[in-house]
């Protein structure tokens, strides 16, 4: 289990099922529910933000929020 | 013909909402407030049949009713207060093909209110590129809704979507989500207590930061009939809400939505990672943004100049034709120029929303905001800020309007305030002519003291506006915790008839909303400097021309015009002005002629070289003529006035001074009060004032 912001890019992940609590009602309604997957697009050019895949929606979001999704890695 | 049906709009950003307005309305819009907030308030006429015309209001774009922003705020307060005059008989919820999941989380949570609803899916025209296949009546059926199946692009669905609220009395108004399943107890309780009231409407009430005006979230507060729950509670409760609603999603997308995931998105693929890539993502990005810069700065010119050219000679046939006096003098030189002077900002402001339309309609502009957050946060300001910032090296006020671009309140307000730090063309023949008339014409390097002055102003001018976010951000205390978030649309083209509406419209809510102040204004302004109380003002003529006789010097008509132009203006009440302040400009290195010449560009700062050429009475506004014949002007005891000191403590003063009313005008229109275009111009007068004074008594 690791959070997304560990992330490689093109490397993917499934949300596990506790959520953690500064995960805002917001990112949740976006799709970052357990069970959901999370695919690392891209990193912006000064490593912050991060372009990612969540359940078919396309979003990016700070380095210090994408620390508390956490994800069981696809192989 | 019955009363006009109300609909609302309302929808997830990016699913072309705003197409579908557009569509509807056609050119029968009208952009506001709404009252006592910044948030703009669209609202336009439809005919649905030969009976029945719909009045549509379109809400803000959102992508939940739980809100996390004004915008989205403002939505949800229309939608819970049924004794609005705005309040909808029908609400359109907006989605689109390829997102349609989650544009159909506020497709619930709006039927949970219990209004008729209507499902638009937006954008058809992309199925067969992605692969999906809908069921349409089986969606209908899952969902109990009608559903319109639209391509604005191709004109499609859009009748369909008008039969549809035509026949809205067929819509049904029943509920999604059985509330209770969140947590049984306490909805019972809730329901115990205000058994009159939808369980979802107090839920929201709850759970939001509304003026719900119905209940008093005290009063819920106090009722012990139920239990309270602590924020981490609602929260988890929130989170089941969420989980429960897509599970009804997902199981209504299954019977009616397939998607062949093996169609490749090589284009769209290839297009975001060099977009935002580190080196051609950056590349473009400022080739872009130097294109924009040009337009405004210098394409512009073109039609500014025909606008200019157009008003000086309407100007001059009015005054040619009418009858001499104060009347033809106020149509002439006070409403003709007033007009002019906001009609001339016209091909700056259409220009650059032109560009605007394009970044946003095409998506590129969540890129910019991906390149640009880490750079700009640290002041306070948004990705998007970059815009408004380089614009206003043109000019601020269409940079001012651009802002809009900036969801943030508080990033966008900030942006607001600095963006006139930034040096916008106005300044640049003040800068000229004071850098030609004191800075040496040596080199250093191989550079120019001159040129290396000029470049030294224009960082001054970016650099300011990053520091006074900084501190500005790190005061100002108005902030809703937002925590950021932005989405990557896909990349599509630029709907044009989408642009030229957003051109029309912002040129007309510029025109209609600052332009008043602008005219009113540069009446007065107008006035005071033609006009003066003084014995000498009104006799400036026989004054004159009393000294010229007594000097024999022969001197001729145009000469003769000039100085009386001179005289007048000193003894006019802005000429009163400028002697009154002359203690206080003193200390600046100014004299009460360069104090007047200050005065008149408050209005506008060009108008400094216009002034100086009256006061000097000089013939034309030739530049080197001004330059030649500000060096020869002496002080009390002979020394020049425009020595290094004064020309340097000039160049600061205008550098900081907010000496424009069309950007007062413009932020008193965009923060819809005076507060913050008066704080502006306390705040950069006072600025000015110090640091042109610290700059004069260092260098003298």
């Amino acid at each position: 289990m690791i959070s997304i912001d560990r992330l490689r890019i093109g490397q993917k992940g499934v949300i596990v099922e506790e959520l953690d609590a500064h995960i805002p009602v917001k990112l949740m309604e976006i799709g970052c529910l357990p069970g959901n997957e999370v695919e690392l697009i891209q990193i912006a050019p000064l490593n912050d933000p991060l372009y990612f895949l969540v359940d078919g929606s396309r979003i990016a979001i700070r380095r210090e929020m994408a620390k508390y999704v956490k994800i069981d890695l696809k192989s | 013909m019955s009363a006009a049906l109300k609909v609302a709009l309302i929808g997830n950003p990016n699913t072309g909402k705003s197409s579908i307005f557009n569509a509807l309305t056609g050119l029968r819009q009208k952009v506001g407030n709404y009252p006592g907030i910044t948030v703009e308030k669209k609202t336009g006429y439809c005919k649905l049949s030969d009976e029945l015309e719909a009045k549509i209001i379109d809400l803000p774009g959102a992508y939940s009713l739980n809100t996390t922003s004004l915008d989205e705020s403002v939505a949800v307060e229309l939608l819970l207060n049924k004794r609005d005059e705005d309040f909808p008989d029908v609400v359109v919820v907006i989605a689109e093909v390829e997102n349609l999941k989650r544009n159909l989380l506020l497709f619930t949570q709006i039927k949970d209110l219990g209004i008729k609803t209507v499902l638009v899916i937006n954008m058809a025209d992309r199925m067969g590129r992605l692969g999906i296949s809908l069921d349409i009546q089986a969606l209908e059926r899952e969902l109990d809704t009608k559903i319109a199946l639209i391509s604005t692009r191709k004109n499609e669905g859009i009748d369909t979507l008008k039969s549809l609220l035509a026949a809205h009395t067929q819509l049904s108004e029943s509920e999604v989500l059985d509330i209770n399943r969140i947590d049984a107890n306490y909805f019972e309780g809730l329901k115990k207590t205000f058994p009159k009231i939808s369980l979802y409407k107090l839920w929201l009430a709850i759970t939001q930061d509304v003026n719900f005006m119905p209940i008093e979230r005290q009063s819920i507060a106090d009722q012990s009939s139920f239990s309270t729950k602590s924020k981490d509670e609602l929260k988890k409760m929130q989170h089941r809400e969420t989980v429960l609603r897509y599970q009804f999603i997902n199981s209504a997308l299954k019977k009616a939505y397939q998607k062949d995931f093996t169609k490749a998105e090589g284009v769209q693929g290839f297009l975001d990672r060099l977009f935002t890539h580190k080196i051609w993502g950056y590349l473009i990005f400022f080739v872009i943004l130097f294109s924009i810069f040009q337009v405004i700065f210098d394409f512009s010119s073109y039609p500014m100049d025909a606008i200019d050219g157009f008003f000086g000679w309407l100007s001059e046939w009015v005054k040619g034709t009418m009858p001499a006096g104060i009347l033809t003098d106020l149509i002439a030189e006070g409403i003709i120029a007033g007009i002019g002077g906001v009609v001339i900002f016209i091909p700056q402001i259409a220009f650059l929303f032109l560009f605007i339309a394009l970044l946003e309609e095409s998506g590129y502009m969540s890129r910019v905001v991906f390149l640009m957050d880490r750079l700009m946060r640290p002041f306070g300001l948004s990705g998007k800020s970059v815009i408004p910032l380089m614009s206003g090296m043109a000019c601020a006020i269409p940079a001012v309007m651009a802002t809009r671009i900036i969801e943030n309140w508080k990033e966008r307000l900030i942006t607001i305030l600095v963006v006139p730090f930034t040096t916008c063309s106005a300044r640049l023949p003040v800068y000229l002519i004071i850098i030609a008339l004191v800075i040496p014409e040596g080199r250093i390097f191989g550079l120019g003291y001159q040129a290396l002055v000029l470049t030294g102003l224009y960082f001054l001018g970016f650099i300011s506006a990053l520091l006074a976010a900084a501190i500005l951000s790190a005061n100002l205390k108005l902030n809703r915790k937002n925590f950021f978030m932005v989405e990557m649309p896909t990349f599509k083209t630029p709907q044009l008839k989408n642009v030229g509406f957003t051109v029309f419209e912002k040129t007309k809510s510029f025109v209609f909303g600052a332009g008043q102040i602008i005219l009113a204004l540069s009446i007065v302004i107008w006035f005071l400097g033609s006009n003066g109380y003084s014995d000498d003002f009104k006799n400036a003529k026989e004054i004159l021309m009393a000294q010229i006789e007594s000097t024999s010097e022969p001197v001729s008509e145009l000469e003769i015009e000039h100085k009386i132009s001179s005289y007048k203006l000193e003894h006019s009440y802005i000429g009163q002005l400028g002697k009154f302040i002359e203690p206080a400009v003193q200390p600046l290195g100014y004299d009460w002629k360069i104090g007047i010449a200050l005065i008149t560009s408050f209005a506008a700062r060009e108008v400094f070289v216009g002034t100086l050429a009256t006061i000097y009475s000089v013939e034309d506004s030739e530049e080197s003529t001004i330059v030649g014949r500000m060096a020869l002007e002496r002080d009390a005891v002979g020394r020049p006035i425009f020595n290094l000191a004064t020309g340097v403590s000039i160049l600061i003063f205008y550098a900081f001074a907010m000496q424009c009313m069309s950007t007062l005008a413009i932020v008193r229109k965009e923060t819809n009060s005076w507060k913050w275009p008066m704080i502006q111009l306390g705040f950069m007068t006072v600025l000015a004032y110090t640091a042109s004074l610290i700059t004069y008594q260092l260098l003298v």
